[in-house]
């Protein structure tokens, strides 16, 4: 049977409710919350600052280090070990490349720009979750940037082309969903993470390419938005 | 820390006032908010000036310890998260968050908040293990005492999850029954700088501190747990003036536990 009619009750292009802030962690250079759903993330940029270990020093431009952690209890189920594991560090790498295309760190050679990743809950889409939250917190920490970076996840449920999976969604029969997390540069409209586990045949994934562009210009909107309101209270709150 | 910066503080702490216009006995204005996660069994999220934390227990099925075959765990983890502050760097836990965890542990522990027997599910075989975490967002100080009070509005916030017929967990149902915490022990903490006794300190006074002394009172005003911390020495009769403070302030950080979650 087709799946027309969503578990949560959304449309089928209709991503969660969305909240998006900038400036929630006083004492990072830059930060960001992003939550979408029941699935929550902070995100906190240090730097550009002095690059340890020396040895991954760019003498050229500054480099950018992501680091995604769960919260132990932010699991779907048995309390999640605190520190990296093997998920947790592919994350983090495939959300530096989501990140970096966007980034210009040339003025800051031997630097680095750390970027944390925390998320107090999670129901799927964590990674994508993290990278806007992430996005946000390097444009509240003033680094260059092309463009902001949104990203959701598309999918398919027994046929039937969906927008930001929940979790209920993702743990449907297995055989019965695919989950194709995505970012993108909305300016251009270039992806830069991609990855999908499910079966998924050639037609319905490059449908679900084109589907997925309206909720990512809007987490653009979002991300944007937030990041203006901040700086808007910061000058109001200056000007007192 | 700078030695200049700490002749600072002294003298404005011998003129009555800290570096952000506290009085010496006055503790930053704490919200405390239950429920901030949705995947925990509770949770909870205070904030005190620019220092933010969030705490959320987990409850699973385990085997018991050999040695107390008839009673469940009950622990304390803390990690000072890189996201939180510029001087925490990612990494095994550092001693001071593992100070942290411990100080918080010992205060629940032997105020016998709660029975670790009622935890049993099955004697030798299954017992729920109840883990807490506390995780600075936002770290401007103080993390034993805030963090100790975010610990505890979790534990009362916190709801066991449903057992199926089989056994297993089931985190997608929560039950109403919760932990049925018979003493809230409130850890505050008395820094000395100089010659001076502050409550609550911020990251740059923690760091000017010459001792503190932890102390985790109960209601009528006993003490379960000490910690001293520190390098310089404490009188006796300084001793006495910190417990004095640390009743006061813990009959206020109390009444707002009481407040938040049932």
């Amino acid at each position: 049977m087709a799946y027309e009619k969503r578990i949560s009750g959304r449309a089928l292009d209709e991503p969660r409710k969305i909240t998006a802030n900038a400036g929630v962690i006083k004492k990072a250079d830059g930060s960001g919350y992003f939550k979408i759903g029941e699935t929550a993330a902070y995100a906190a940029v240090y730097g550009p600052r002095e690059c340890h270990p020396a040895f991954m020093r760019n003498p050229k431009m500054g480099i950018l280090r992501c680091n995604y952690s769960m919260m132990p209890f932010s699991g779907d189920g048995e309390r999640v070990r605190p520190g990296p594991s093997r998920r947790s560090k592919e994350i983090s790498m495939v959300t530096k490349n989501a990140l970096l295309p966007v980034v210009d760190l040339k003025e800051y050679p031997n630097t680095v720009v750390d970027v944390f990743i925390e998320l107090p809950e999670t129901d799927a889409g964590s990674r994508c979750a993290g990278i806007c939250a992430a996005a946000i917190a390097l444009a509240d920490a003033g680094i260059t940037m092309r463009d902001v970076v949104p990203a959701v996840s598309v999918g398919q449920v027994d046929g039937t082309i969906v927008v930001d999976l929940d979790g209920a969604e993702e743990h449907l029969d297995e055989n019965a969903a695919a989950d194709i997390p995505l970012a993108m540069v909305p300016s251009t409209e270039e992806i830069t993470l991609l990855q999908m586990d499910g079966i998924v045949e050639q037609d319905t994934l490059f449908r679900a390419l084109e589907t997925v562009k309206p909720a990512l210009h809007n987490i653009a909107e979002a991300q944007r938005r937030a990041v203006k309101e901040c700086y808007q209270q910061q000058a109001g709150g200056d000007a007192q | 820390m700078n030695q200049e910066r700490k002749k600072h503080i002294v003298r404005a702490l011998a003129a009555g006032v800290r570096l952000d216009g506290r009085k010496l006995d006055e503790f930053r204005p704490v919200e405390l908010k239950v429920g901030v996660s949705s995947t925990a069994e509770g949770s909870a999220m205070v904030k005190a000036g620019d220092t933010e934390a969030i705490a959320g227990v987990k409850m699973g099925l385990g085997t018991p310890y050999p040695d107390t075959p008839d009673s469940g765990v009950l622990m304390v983890n803390a990690e000072l998260l890189p996201i939180s502050n510029p001087e925490f760097e990612s990494g095994p836990p550092s001693i001071e968050s593992i100070e942290v965890a411990r100080v918080i542990d010992r205060g629940i522990r032997e105020s016998h908040s709660f029975d670790t027997k009622s935890l049993c599910v099955e004697k030798g075989e299954k017992v729920w293990m109840v883990q807490c975490d506390i995780l600075p967002l936002n770290f401007d100080g103080n993390l034993i005492d805030l963090g100790g009070l975010a610990v505890l509005a979790a534990l009362r916030d916190a709801r066991f999850p449903k057992v199926d017929e089989e056994g297993a967990v089931d985190y997608h149902e929560k039950t109403d029954k919760g932990l049925a915490l018979q003493q809230l022990p409130v850890p505050i903490t008395v820094g000395k700088i100089g010659e001076h006794l502050i409550v609550d300190p911020a990251q740059e006074e923690e760091q000017a501190l010459d001792a503190r002394l932890t102390m985790t009172m109960l209601a009528d005003g006993t003490v379960c747990a000490l910690q001293k911390g520190g390098q310089a020495p404490l009188t006796i009769s300084e001793i006495k003036e910190m417990v004095k403070l640390a009743d006061a302030k813990s009959k206020e950080l109390r009444k707002q536990l009481l407040e938040v979650a049932t």
